[in-house]
Formats: structure tokens, sequence, C-alpha cells
């Protein structure tokens, strides 16, 4: 990824920085800065998402690029967060641990390092409540 | 009054026992045990480092006391293992904490207490008006060569105080500082670790500051040991403080609670400002608590502290954000292979 890409989404990777529609009260993450359901009617606007919510589904990596292969085996999930949207994250647990339905929250964690004299690319992740 | 508004923690969830690293070093565990008074140490994760720790520190904070991001005027980070070399740990905790980008911020390097020495920044700035809020931070993720003392204690945690003058949980009455050029621990630049004076670190290092500290604190301001419930000192194992503590006049009971170091090892900027958290943690409003850090290069930074009624107040909720104790259960054990992966320690093909 270059700088530049990372530097534009530090807020919505470190804080969960989405937005909202204030007409129909859907929540956006990744941020969208239009309603696809009131479309001209809809209202957006910024909102830091809590952080809390569950996991839906989840595969465990075992086998990774270069870049996550110090990590593995580790666990990825799609995780609906509690204001109602859905991202895919890294949830810190082991393979056995982790459960369809677990309810996590977010942390801060290194999500990347551009080799060794690179950027570090740092970002949200998740763990059990 | 100046004082600390709210404050948090961290500590990863690897452990690392003595046992575990004399298999592979050598050398008698029981007699380590007992010469260092340390059980285990915190290892971090492989996906964790001072910045990461930091941040989780503050937000530990912010969960037990809401600040407005806006009036936090002042970050500061103190760490020996800042990931870069060159680039803020604080800008990225100013970010995490949407603190940013109304604010100062830099990273402070004094051995174990530039946590402290951000502190007191934080007071300065604070009592000048010139800023409503101050963050000072100390983390580290620590490292000891491998089959050097350093490594049954090295350990990884951090601590965050929000310091300002709108009704804090703890007033901080007086600080002040005893600072000299002693070589008694040091890493060169580009230096993977650290290296120490071996019996030169204790008398001229750790006794002589602290003592220094303390006795020009009590001068300045006529206390003494007795008139304190509490007090914390660095703790790079679990035999200095109790000695130091002992050679002042302070009580085994005053120093209990925040002596974290047995099951937590050396967290260096994080390791007096953890052993205050833990006292914190427990201490009652109109309790005195008495810390004094100590950084190698060398300086001691002392502090008078008193716990207001805030802490019981609405606007703080201490159960918000876990306690020193509840970040010190359900550890999991790393075999050493594992803790060497954890730190870094093996050198990989690139
Ligand atoms: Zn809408």
């Amino acid at each position: 990824m270059s700088v530049a890409r990372f530097w534009r989404k530090i807020p919505q990777r470190y804080n969960l920085i989405g937005t909202k529609c204030l007409t129909c009260g859907r929540y956006f993450y990744p941020p969208r800065t239009f309603c696809p359901l009131c479309r001209r009617d809809g209202k957006i606007v910024e909102h830091e998402f809590s952080g809390r919510g569950k996991v839906i589904t989840f595969t465990v990596i075992r086998s990774s690029s270069d870049q996550f292969e110090h990590l593995t085996p580790y666990v990825l999930a799609i995780i609906e967060l509690e204001e109602g949207s859905r991202v895919t994250a890294q949830v810190v647990t082991s393979p056995e641990e982790i459960k369809i339905g677990m309810q996590v929250k977010r942390i801060f964690r290194k999500i990347s390092t551009d080799g060794e004299s690179g950027v570090i690319h740092y970002g949200t992740k998740f763990t059990p409540l | 009054m100046t004082g600390i508004m709210t404050y948090g923690v961290y500590i990863p969830r690897y452990r690392i026992k003595i046992e575990e690293i004399t298999k592979v070093w050598g050398g008698n565990p029981d007699e380590i045990r007992n010469g260092l008074g340390v059980f285990e140490k915190s290892v971090p994760d492989l996906d964790e480092d001072a910045a990461t720790i930091a941040v989780e520190a503050a937000r530990n904070a912010l969960m037990r006391r809401h600040l407005s991001p806006h009036e936090i005027g002042a970050v500061y980070v103190g760490s020996e293992s800042h990931p870069y070399a060159v680039k803020p740990t604080a800008c990225t905790v100013g970010e995490a904490i949407s603190a940013t980008p109304m604010m100062t911020a830099a990273d402070y390097e004094f051995a174990c207490k530039a946590g402290t020495a951000a502190i007191q920044t934080c007071m300065g700035l604070v009592k000048s008006g010139m800023i409503k809020y101050g963050l000072a931070i100390g983390s580290d993720v620590s490292q000891g060569a491998p089959s050097d003392a350093l490594e049954y204690t090295a350990a990884a945690g951090g601590a965050a105080f929000f310091i300002g003058n709108d009704d804090p949980i703890a007033a901080i009455h007086h600080t002040c500082s005893y600072t000299t050029d002693t070589p008694d621990f040091w890493r060169r630049e580009g230096q993977d670790y650290p290296r120490h004076g071996g019996r030169f670190t204790g008398e001229p290092g750790y006794f002589r500051h602290v003592q220094g500290a303390v006795n020009r604190i009590f001068q300045e301001t006529g206390k003494s040991p007795k008139d304190y419930t509490y007090a914390v000192f660095h703790q790079p194992n679990a035999k200095f403080p109790q000695r130091v503590a002992k050679i002042l006049g302070f009580s085994p009971e005053q120093i209990k609670p925040g002596l974290v170091v047995p099951h937590l090892g050396n967290t260096y900027s994080g390791s007096s400002m953890i052993g205050l958290a833990a006292t914190l943690d427990i201490a009652k409003p109109g309790e005195r608590i008495f810390v004094c850090s100590f950084g190698s290069g060398a300086g001691s930074d002392a502090f008078d502290i008193e716990v207001t009624d805030a802490i019981e107040g609405p606007d703080f909720k201490l159960s918000a954000g876990p306690s020193v104790q509840d970040l010190l259960k359900n550890p999991v054990y790393l075999e050493y292979a594992l803790y060497a992966k954890h730190k870094g320690k093996i050198v990989m093909q690139r």
C-alpha cells in the first residue's frame, strides 16, 4: 500500500470512523458519502463506531502471504458492528476459541509493516469481550 | 488544583516464567527468583509495540472518564522502545484518541522515567494555562539481550495519565527531580539491545538518584514517610524498591499495592506509573500517595499526590476501565521459542 493511500485512511483505520444516513438511520463502514436507499434525500454525517460487535463468520488462515506469515495461524472474521455495518478484520484469539456469535471489541494493533525500513501500518483488530 | 483527571493501563496477555528462560540459558531458577523477587514477566503479542500499548492505555483512561478530545492540548509519550527512531509515537496516540490536530506532541526518552517526565511537562502546561488537559504516557516493550541478566525482567506494558486542573481524582501537590550524568545503563543508536554497568547500576544509579529526589521533596514539602498511606518506587526488580523504601523509612505495607513487578516484570517507562495506577485502583479519598521514578542515565522524579473525592464522584467510573489486577489475571504462558518469536529475537531470511 502506498504511504499516501494509508495516510488518507488513518481516521477509519484507527478509530472506525464511518458515516450514518440521518434520513433512514443506516450506518456505513467503510464510509459512504451517498445513501443507496434514500439517494438524493439522504443526509450523510460522520459516525465513530463504538467498536463492539459480534462474529458473523470466520476463517482460520494457516498459510499466508509473506507479510502476514509470522502471524499464522490467525483468525479472519466478518464482524457485525453493533450499529449494524459489517467489517472484515482479524480477531486476536486462538483458532480453538473463536465462535460464530462471539461478542468482540476493537483493539489497536500493528496491521503490517512495509519491510524493514518502511512505514508501520497501525489499525483496528478485534478481541473477544 | 492540578492533578490526575483519569488514568488507564495496558498489559499484554502473554507471560514467560523465569524457569522457562533458565531452561535455555542455564542458571538456577530459584536463585534468580529469590535474587530479583520476580517470577514471570509480560511479553507483547506479535502485533503489539510501544505505540499500540500507549493507545490502549490512553483509551482505557478515557473509558473511565470522558474528556473532550478537542480539549486535550498535549500528548507526550515516554519510552525507550519507540517503534520509529524518527516519527513520534505521540502523533499516533493523538490520532487514535481523536485529539489531533489542535495539540502539541513529542516523544520522550529517559530510560525508565520518560513517562514521569511527561507528567511534569503536562503539569507545567496545565498550571500555566497553556492547555486544558495533557496526556502523559509511559509505554515500553523493553528488550534484554538473550542470556543477559535483563532478559529475566524486561517486560511490556504502559500507563496513561491525563493531567488537568478541573476536578482531578488525585491532586499532585508537588514534584521535583534529581538528575546527573551517570553511565549506569545505555543503548547506542542502531543497537538492538541495551548495555549496563553490571553492579554499577545499583548504588550510583538507582539508590543515589531515588534518595536524592526523595530527600529533596521532603525538604521542600516538610513531609515524611508517615504522612503517606502508600508509596511507589521504580521497580526494575522487587529488591531495589523494597530496599530503598526501608532505607527511607517507608513500611512494606505502604509499598505493597504498587509493587507489581513480581508477576509483571520491569515495564521500564511504564514501571512506576503502573505501580501508581495499581495504587489508585484501591485508594480512597484523602489518602496520600508518594511516587518516585528512576531512569538510568540518570535521574528521579518525585511526586506528592493526594486522592480527592472526585475518585468516587459522578464523572469518574473506575470500573469502566480494567484495573492492573484485572490485566494481570488469566495470562497465557509462552515457551522460550514462541517468546523469542514474539520479541523478534529470531533473525528471519529476508
Ligand atoms: Zn438513508
